[in-house]
């Protein structure tokens, strides 16, 4: 297969339209704004739409009416445009429909700054809009990664009917590396007999509506929603184990942090101590049981979670690691990135506390 | 071969679609002449990217004793699209060899509209970079198209290929071989001479023929 060398929007929305997106509405925010630039060049050239709308709830509710045709549809922003997202993603989950949203993680909160962070953590996985709903949230760590994610976002959002998460830090949005496009397996999906496209010889209209005034019909919707969630809590968790074999201090990152970690894992055994990097790819569902387990061996003593935020992982690795083994915290925030020899420091200052 | 005979011109305009390798390559060009001896100066007029800007080696430039003229000094980690007023120093101080980085495609490159006529004046040079491994021009056609683009937004003539074909650290020789193959159809179709193709040290063995001008990544991410 042929190297290319892509920057990371446009390789995230040249995947979508490999995956068959069709529609994309956006509205321009840094470091994204490759993603609505190349779907503007591309998108119509392959049949689809592109709309630069006026605002992002404009984008995101252009979503959720192309989606709710049973289009594959998909918009992207970056951290505080992402929040404005919320609702639409919320009616989305709501009214079952498939969607993808890339977010594009920048410093918060607020307008922040426009450099990488990861802040958009808690948002992202306990799900940044109202009531009882969850996402997939695929997070990318690699450009490769991120091209092969953006292309299965579509097929978990069709096959949960649920909208997708793709959390990208900024630096996945603007460096390049060389990808391969993959010859594909798309997933089997079942029809989209419920999409509002027209009645045809049906017998029903498809209706599609997130209001359901009577509680007991509201609940009962709830808890329909609720049995897909536990599907993709059962089906759709995934991580990397980075040197994990012989570990005995984890090192607990996600999206690039985890590369500045897996460097900072190889000095470290360089300096003797067996460090490992525990990645989650889902950072919902979360690897709880695979981390917990690993929390559980022997020979790990000790784990240093590292993010581009100051502290919103951590959360769900203390719920998997428990008082089973200390959890200690590195993060930079507002666009800073860590540095390898940092999070080195902050590793070897873990790794004193326990040997 | 030195890089001054290899770029003997006093101004360096570096031009190409975005993700050629522009800002490696001039931030290496600079490094380059002030080794030699020159009194260089790089400046760094890419107002479309928000990260990966050559401003950002100061540092290590301003050590090898290059003068680094940035867009937005205050707000370094902006895009804010303003030039410095001291690039017109630089273009009008003829004791001064000066490599100006642009950023991708027209939209990039169209910042030197407004200092063409003080560019024309001078003994420049504009490059336009060329790089195989990226696929919105990995055709001479699509290619060549970009070139005529810049030229029509900067009013300037580009004078030489360079090709930079890169896969960031993991180029290979047979890459670069590819990107001479797309810069020589590029140079046929535009009549523009290729100036030079460009590889790292680790590579130089295998491309004797092409005799690059040698390249150090300076643009590194992160964890690298």
């Amino acid at each position: 297969m042929k190297r290319e060398i892509w920057k990371g929007s446009e390789a995230i929305a040249e995947a979508a339209i490999r995956a068959g997106c069709r529609c994309f509405f956006g509205y321009p925010i840094t470091p994204q704004n490759e993603i609505p630039e190349y779907m503007s060049l591309h998108m119509p050239q392959s049949g689809g739409v592109f709309v630069q709308a006026e605002s992002e709830l404009a984008a995101v509710n252009m979503v959720y009416g192309a989606a709710a045709s049973g289009v594959r549809a998909m918009t992207s922003s970056s951290s505080p445009g992402v929040s404005l997202k919320q609702e639409g993603i919320s009616y989305m989950a709501a009214c079952q429909l498939p969607a993808v949203v890339v977010n594009v993680m920048r410093g918060g909160p607020g307008l922040g700054s426009i450099q990488p962070a990861q802040g958009d953590y808690f948002q992202a996985t306990r799900g940044g809009g109202n009531g009882d709903y969850r996402t997939v949230v695929l997070a990318p760590a690699n450009i490769q990664e991120a091209v092969d994610l953006t292309q299965e976002a579509f097929d978990i959002a069709d096959q949960y009917r649920n909208p997708v998460v793709v959390l990208a830090d900024g630096l996945i949005g603007q460096m390049m590396e060389p990808i391969v496009w993959k010859e594909r397996t798309p997933r089997e999906l079942p029809e989209k007999t419920w999409a509002a496209c027209g009645r045809g010889d049906r017998d029903h209209n498809n209706f599609i509506t997130s209001l359901l005034i009577d509680a007991p019909a509201c609940e009962a919707h709830n808890l329909e929603l609720h049995k897909k969630v536990l599907e993709m809590e059962k089906n759709e968790c995934r991580w990397e184990e980075i040197l994990l074999d012989d570990a005995e201090l984890v090192l607990v990152a996600y999206g690039t942090p985890s590369r500045v970690a897996q460097t900072a894992a190889e000095n470290l055994r360089k300096q003797g101590v067996k460090a490992g990097v525990f990645r989650p790819i889902t950072v919902w569902p979360y690897p709880y049981a695979r981390l917990r387990e690993i929390a559980g061996l022997d020979r790990v003593r000790t784990f240093l979670t590292v993010e581009m935020s100051l502290g919103q992982m951590l959360d769900d690795v203390n719920l998997a690691v428990g008082e089973r083994k200390p959890v200690r915290f590195y993060g930079r925030c507002g666009g800073a990135i860590p540095h390898v020899s940092e999070v080195e420091g902050a590793a070897l200052e873990a790794w004193k506390e326990v040997k | 071969m030195t890089a001054v005979e290899r770029f003997p011109h006093r101004l360096t305009l570096v031009a190409g679609h975005y993700g050629t390798g522009k800002t490696e390559f001039s931030v290496n060009l600079a490094l380059a002449l002030a080794g030699e001896g020159e009194r260089t100066a790089l400046a760094d007029l890419d107002i479309v990217n928000p990260y990966f800007r050559s401003r950002e080696q100061r540092e290590l430039l301003e050590a090898a004793g290059v003068r680094v003229v940035a867009t937005s000094q205050a707000l370094a980690d902006a895009d804010v699209p303003a030039l410095p007023a001291e690039l017109h120093a630089l273009l009008e101080d003829r004791t001064v060899r000066a490599v100006l980085d642009t950023g991708g495609d027209p939209s990039g490159a169209r910042v030197l509209r407004r200092y063409r006529p003080r560019i024309l004046k001078e003994d420049y040079q504009l490059l336009y970079v060329v790089n195989a491994a990226r696929p919105e021009v990995r055709t001479a056609e699509r290619s060549a198209e970009v070139l005529r683009a810049i030229e029509a937004v900067t009013g300037l003539a580009c004078t030489g290929l360079v090709n930079n074909t890169h896969l960031c650290g993991e180029t290979e020789a047979e890459d670069i071989r590819e990107g001479a193959a797309l810069a020589a159809e590029v140079s046929r179709l535009t009549g523009i001479p290729v100036v030079c193709h460009t590889a790292e040290a680790r590579l130089a063995d295998r491309l004797g023929d092409l005799n690059p001008f040698p390249l150090e990544l300076r643009m590194r991410k992160p964890w690298e």
